[in-house]
């Protein structure tokens, strides 16, 4: 897999020949249309298709905007932690074609801070106000008749910061001598709360074992080709805002953006385009910049545009909480678990952001997952830290949660010393006992879980699977088999969130649930047939679906019925819940159409009745036609009676409205608010899914690789098996993404890490492995209009434990850690590395993980004595010609220098303004420096030490220095930040001895070459 | 992500080209295929007040082959390399290294001699001109001179190309009689930078190793004999010299053993009795 050398010689060519054949794989989800439909269940191609695949897509960017439309462009904070001294943004409003600035001051001026769905210590305003607390932050926004002058005003705003210790761990983070990130709280835990189901203390009191195992969930994202996008315009007629953006909802943070900016609710107006580049989450925290760019567009007076750059997306949009839970079990010996505790620490970097932290709530129903568990108790504690502010993320609390549960069953198989498949098939909830309260208040609403792991295990050929892994085993290969079940929550309930607050809390806000969705079906004068909907598609594929099932309720074909799911706050029916996550589409907007066409239906069924002679419930529609059930021949066509609603009012029925346009707003009665004892049913539709997987680990590279994935979801009513497939398959890439690859690192000190693609890694085509679907007999849930249930996310919460159990199952290992990047495969190998020959001293840079620091020593001849060394040192004009770069170096008092120097690598430079300070000066022996630089590139802090020594009529200079460097060269130029800064420490020494009068020739890659033939010299 | 404002010249000869960098000195940039330079100056981390652009000069498009050597113009593509017949005899290590170089999207527009100066450590071209001591050939206003490849290339992004001169050519020493090569490469995911790559030549009794991704540039091991029985030692000795750091892809310790082990498959591969890469 990544290790490309092996590749057949064949490959050099293959750009030229086709493949030897197709890489489509094979359909694995039957069609299955039910007997009162004739295209849901259907593989309907995609009507999206026809537009997307022609590159016709309409995306914000696609939308034309007014004449005079401004460019926006963000200063970002370089610094994990700082104040902000002062803000000079003088040089950047006198640059012609710039027309406003804003910055935190500004907006904590006009706007109010965007509220979270809980008493909370934060002030947010969207721009950074007196303090930054993550790198990427924004602090200014500018706004200039393109984005290249945006860009250039940016680089001249001069932020000066004062900069503060970091605290990135979300354990560490809630220690009383943690830095404190939000100054109205003493701790960064802005929220904890302890929940207790059922009588956990009894069972772990009476249990016959009890285990308990920590896990550290990773900080990714899923990265969307379309970014934020966003253009805003202030209104003149409402004193609001008309706003054009790729939002994706919920649209209760519509309500949050109206509040922060002081506006009546209808005054924001807000649109979204046809189409949406992928979300997966990430669109919902845009809206923050929506409201920044509001206060812009009202200062500029013009409208502003803002698409978001990579750059931008990577550092600072969104990502899920990482988190660290405690999982204890309670069991017994032949692996029923019989209580669970849960305590998370979830990591929400730097603010809270509506709906924030609703992933760790929207699980909390499911705490126990698929199993029979009833004594549970579980402690959240929402941790503010110095990284970038989460969002909603694909899987949205799942992926986490199911890490810790699923890794403890199968730590539970490996105490007990039974198969893992065992421990998961003992302890699942049995096919009758749906529906199913869940102890923490989730009502499971139907499937069959052992039916669905034996059909996965019999139809995925598990035999087979362990057939390959005792044979690798007899190699002595590390081959490992894992298992993962998960409960699929989908359309959440709107009161979930709530459970984040106490009890009396509650109470004082008054009841919230329930989760509506609206679709409007209306027929027109001559029987065409429009959708609009509430369900802000991302490329699912929503209009193919909701054309389907229109088409069935009212006898027509997909093609007859026209959908439009761009939405217009102004005009569209729609409530808080609109827009598109958590699995939604399927449960609740599939709903909403199905009850609006069936309204369309009933309405043209009672004109059809008095056209037909026949009463209304003998009224039928088929292939166009609205006809008498036994009597196919008494027909009228479905056109003629559409277009009588609008040509003919007076020859309607006396109590049947002109027009047909029927607009639904379902929920469903199971979506209730949280019980005083916080047992909360957080979603109305739950699937059932079960992976297993073998994998193999390479010893010598610690290389995982999936020798086979089998995957099974059991969704209820399947509208489409190509959509359903598809959501499938893009799981499955994103989650193994999430296992094997994506990152976001942060050091200890907050420097961020992951800052483009090359940094971030995304799996490709080429690294994903080929996943076995099967299809399990499914269980329709008796709570959606069609049955159908959610899809998109099953993945997500299985593979990454998956792939974990089976790992821990070929090493033996308990503690497994994602991504399994193969450098911490090998170090659970704990294989001992052969030491050097005594003639090879180790290279003493290597750092250590976590450690922000490019550090070094070494020691060099200078041919003048230690007091003149010493008076180069400290006289600013010589040292001014010594430092690489250096346009400007003066005295700032005693020992002190200001200066301005260029430095970089190569071609990567960047002017930096420098301050260093000389402290312990042993004249003429030895000193410290400590230093800090600040310029466009980033911000790099430093301190060294050295030592002059008199030796053969020179000095012989020992030094150590250690710098950190943060923002934007620290983002994106990892992999060569400690060479460039050993070859700039490098020029500098040498650039030394030269001005002592000796002669210095630089020697490449740090006299490396030496040392190599120095090894062959020795050997040969 | 925009570039902050630059001049652009499209050079219609390599003595305008010169000119240009003559009088612009460092605050000039030569553009060929951008595959690099493109995203760093979107990224504003290079800010030239000049680029010249010599990606469509007719007299760089080349590729020779000069009997014992092959020269490859600055304006032709690693794709072009790719695909030029005689490769795969002449220079079996580049046909061996060319599709772990990028994309073939990214390698339709690259070039080759872009790949050498950008200089980037862990980069497959400059490792396989280090490992057949190749040369880069510059011309400046003031004549024309000759690098050896273990003397261009510096360290991090850093070359012996002054401001003013323009990498017109690389000469790759082509494959004698008897040579055998190997290259091998780790990277995360197909097309990344490699977080170790290996490049091995066997002449004789002589084996050679370079090794990208470590140090701050490629660096060639040579050793006059090497019995297969002192191999693993002698590779473990040139992984902890070789030192490399920590980064967000890979630990020290992990980039030793890759040393090792995708050194041995090379070295291995290189045998006469080995499977070739």
């Amino acid at each position: 897999m990544p290790l490309h050398g092996a590749r057949p010689v064949g490959y050099l060519r293959a750009r030229l020949s086709p493949p030897a054949k197709s890489l489509m794989p094979d359909f694995a989800i039957p069609e299955q249309v039910r007997p009162e439909d004739s295209h849901v269940g259907r593989r309907q191609p995609r009507i999206e298709d026809r537009s997307l695949l022609r590159g016709e897509g309409g995306f914000v960017d696609d939308v034309p905007v007014k004449k005079g439309t401004l460019h926006a462009a963000f200063v970002r904070s370089p610094h994990a932690h700082a104040e902000i001294v002062a803000i000079d943004a003088s040089a950047a409003l006198a640059m012609p074609g710039v027309f406003a600035v804003v910055t935190g001051t500004d907006m904590a001026a006009e706007t109010d801070p965007m509220i979270v769905g809980f008493e909370n210590p934060i002030d947010y305003y969207g721009l950074a106000v007196d303090k930054v607390r993550y790198v990427g932050e924004p602090v200014v926004a500018v706004a200039a008749t393109d984005r290249y002058r945006a860009e250039d005003a940016a680089d001249l705003i001069k932020v000066t910061y004062n900069v503060l210790p970091a605290t990135v761990d979300p354990v560490a983070a809630c220690a009383p001598d943690a830095p404190i990130l939000h100054p109205r709280s003493d701790s960064n835990c802005v929220s904890k709360r302890h929940f207790v189901h059922g009588d956990p203390d009894t069972a772990f009191a009476e249990a016959e074992r009890t285990t308990d195992l920590t896990i550290r969930y990773p900080r990714n994202s899923i990265t969307p080709m379309e970014t934020y996008a966003v253009v805003a315009e202030a209104s003149s007629e409402t004193g609001g805002f008309d706003v054009l953006s790729n939002f994706q909802g919920p649209f209760s943070v519509h309500t949050v953006m109206a509040l922060a900016l002081r506006i009546r609710t209808a005054a924001l107006r807000h649109r979204s385009p046809k189409n949406s580049g992928g979300s997966f989450g990430s669109k919902l925290v845009i809206f923050p910049y929506i409201v920044v760019l509001c206060v812009l567009a009202r200062k500029a007076r013009r409208p502003v545009k803002w698409i978001e750059d990579r750059l931008e997306h990577l550092s600072a949009s969104s990502v899920a909480p990482n988190r660290v839970t405690k999982v204890e079990a309670a069991y017994r010996s032949d692996g029923t678990v019989t209580g669970l505790r849960l305590t998370h620490w979830d990591d929400h970097g730097a603010y809270l952001r509506a709906p924030m932290p609703a992933p760790i709530y929207r699980m909390h129903g499911v705490s126990t997952n698929g199993y029979f568990i009833r004594h549970l108790e579980v402690t959240n504690h929402i941790v503010m830290t110095n990284k970038c502010p989460t969002g909603a993320v694909r899987g949205f609390g799942g992926p986490q949660l199911y890490f810790a549960v699923e890794r403890m069953m199968q730590r539970v198989a490996v105490l007990t010393g039974q198969d893992p498949l065992a421990v998961i098939r003992r302890n699942l909830i049995a096919a009758d006992q749906f529906p199913y309260k869940a102890i923490a208040g989730s009502l499971l609403d139907s499937g069959d879980y052992r039916r669905t792991v034996d059909e996965a295990v019999e139809q995925g050929d598990l035999a087979a699977l362990k057939k390959r892994r005792d044979a690798a085993r007899a190699e002595g290969r590390l081959y490992g088999i894992g298992y993962a079940a998960c409960v699929e929550p989908s359309q959440s309930n709107m009161g979930y969130i709530s459970t984040v607050k106490t009890g009396l809390e509650r109470e004082r806000a008054g009841p919230k649930d329930g989760a509506v969705a609206s679709v409007t079906v209306s027929v027109d004068a001559l029987g065409s047939v429009n959708v609009i909907g509430d369900s802000v598609p991302q490329g699912q594929g929503h209009q193919t679906a909701l054309a389907q099932i229109v088409a069935d309720r009212l006898g027509l074909t997909p093609d007859d019925v026209v959908v439009a799911l761009d939405t217009d706050t102004a005009k569209d029916g729609w409530s808080i819940a609109a827009g598109n996550y958590s699995c939604r589409f399927a449960p609740a907007s599939a709903s909403a159409a199905h009850q609006a066409a069936t309204r369309v239906r009933e309405k043209m069924a009672r004109i059809a009745a008095a056209n037909l002679n026949v009463p209304v419930a003998e009224v039928e529609f088929t292939d166009g036609k609205i006809h008498a059930a036994n009597n196919p021949d008494n027909a009228i066509p479905f056109y003629r009676i559409g277009g009588l609603a609008h040509w003919s009012p007076s020859s309607l029925p006396d109590d049947v409205e002109p027009g047909i346009r029927e607009t639904a707003m379902w929920n469903a009665p199971e979506l209730t608010p949280t019980t005083a004892k916080d047992e909360i049913n957080t979603s109305l539709a739950y699937g059932f899914g079960f992976d297993f997987c073998g994998v193999e680990v390479d010893p010598a590279t610690g290389v995982v690789t999936v020798d086979q994935y089998v995957s099974a979801h059991d969704c209820g009513t399947i509208l489409n098996p190509g959509l359903a497939e598809g959501q499938i398959r893009g799981s499955w890439a994103s989650a193994y993404g999430a296992t094997f690859l994506e990152e976001f690192r942060y050091e200890d000190d907050g420097t961020f890490r992951s800052g483009t693609f090359a940094e971030y890694l995304v799996p490709t085509a080429a690294e994903l492995p080929e996943i076995r679907l099967v299809h399990p007999t499914p269980h329709p849930s008796p709570y959606t209009r069609l049955g159908a249930k959610g899809i998109a996310e099953g993945n997500q919460y299985t593979t990454p434990v998956c792939v974990a159990n089976a790992v821990a199952d070929a090493l033996g290992v308990e503690d497994i850690e994602l991504p399994l990047k193969p450098a911490r495969v090998l170090a659970w190998m704990e294989a001992d590395e052969p030491p050097p020959s005594a003639a090879v001293a180790p290279d003493g840079e290597a750092g250590e993980p976590g450690r922000p620091t490019i550090d070094g020593s070494g020691e060099m001849q200078v041919p003048a004595p230690p007091q003149q060394v010493w008076a180069m040192l400290l006289d600013p004009e010589r040292m001014a010609r010594i430092v690489p770069g250096c346009e400007r170096l003066e005295a700032a008092g005693d020992n002190s220098f200001t200066g301005a120097v260029v430095l970089g690598a190569g071609p990567v430079r960047g002017r930096f303004e420098a301050r260093i300070d000389l402290t312990d000066l042993e004249a003429p022996r030895r000193a410290r420096l400590v230093g800090a630089a600040d310029g466009p590139l980033g911000s790099s802090r430093g301190s060294g030490e050295f030592e002059l020594v008199a030796q053969d009529g020179g000095t012989l200079v020992r030094y150590r220095y250690a710098v950190e460097l943060s923002g934007k060269v620290a983002a994106v130029g990892g992999r060569m930040v400690r060479g460039a800064a050993r070859q700039l420490i490098d020029r500098f020494l040498r650039s030394l001895i030269r001005e002592a009068g000796g002669n210095a020739e630089p020697e490449a890659a740090g006299g490396l070459s030496g040392r190599l033939k120095r090894l062959v010299g020795g050997r040969a | 992500m925009k570039p902050a404002p630059f001049d652009y010249v499209r050079a219609d000869s390599v003595e305008e080209a010169v000119s240009v960098l003559a009088e612009h000195g460092d605050e000039a940039r030569v553009l060929a295929g951008g595959q690099s330079l493109m995203p760093m100056l979107n990224m504003r981390l290079v800010r030239p007040e000049v680029l010249v652009d010599i990606g469509g000069l007719p007299e760089l498009a080349h590729i020779e082959d000069e009997g014992d050597t092959v020269a490859v113009g600055a304006a032709v593509t690693q794709g072009d390399l790719a695909d030029w017949p005689e490769l795969g005899t002449a220079l079996p290590v580049v046909a061996a290294a060319l599709p772990h170089v990028g994309h073939f999207q990214t390698r339709n527009r690259g070039t080759v001699c872009g790949s050498i100066c950008h200089a980037d450590p862990s980069s497959e071209l400059p490792l396989c001109l280090a490992l057949l001591g190749g040369e880069v050939e510059l011309h400046s206003a003031h004549g024309v001179r000759t690098v050896p490849a273990d003397e261009f290339q510096r360290g991090v992004l850093t070359t012996a190309k002054e401001p003013d001169e323009l990498a017109v050519r690389a000469r790759l020493p082509k494959a004698q009689d008897g040579e055998r090569f190997a290259f091998l490469e780790f990277q995360h995911r197909h097309g990344d930078f490699a977080v170790v790559a290996v490049a091995a030549k066997r002449s004789g009794d002589s084996v050679s190793l370079a090794v990208g991704g470590v140090a701050d540039r490629p660096e060639v091991c040579r050793w006059d004999t090497l019995p297969g029985d002192a191999v693993e030692d002698a590779l473990n000795d040139l992984a902890w010299t070789l030192g490399g750091g920590d980064d967000i892809h890979a630990t020290a310790r992990h980039r030793r053993q890759l040393v090792r082990h995708l050194g041995k498959r090379a070295i291995d591969a290189t045998a006469a009795d080995g499977a070739g890469a």
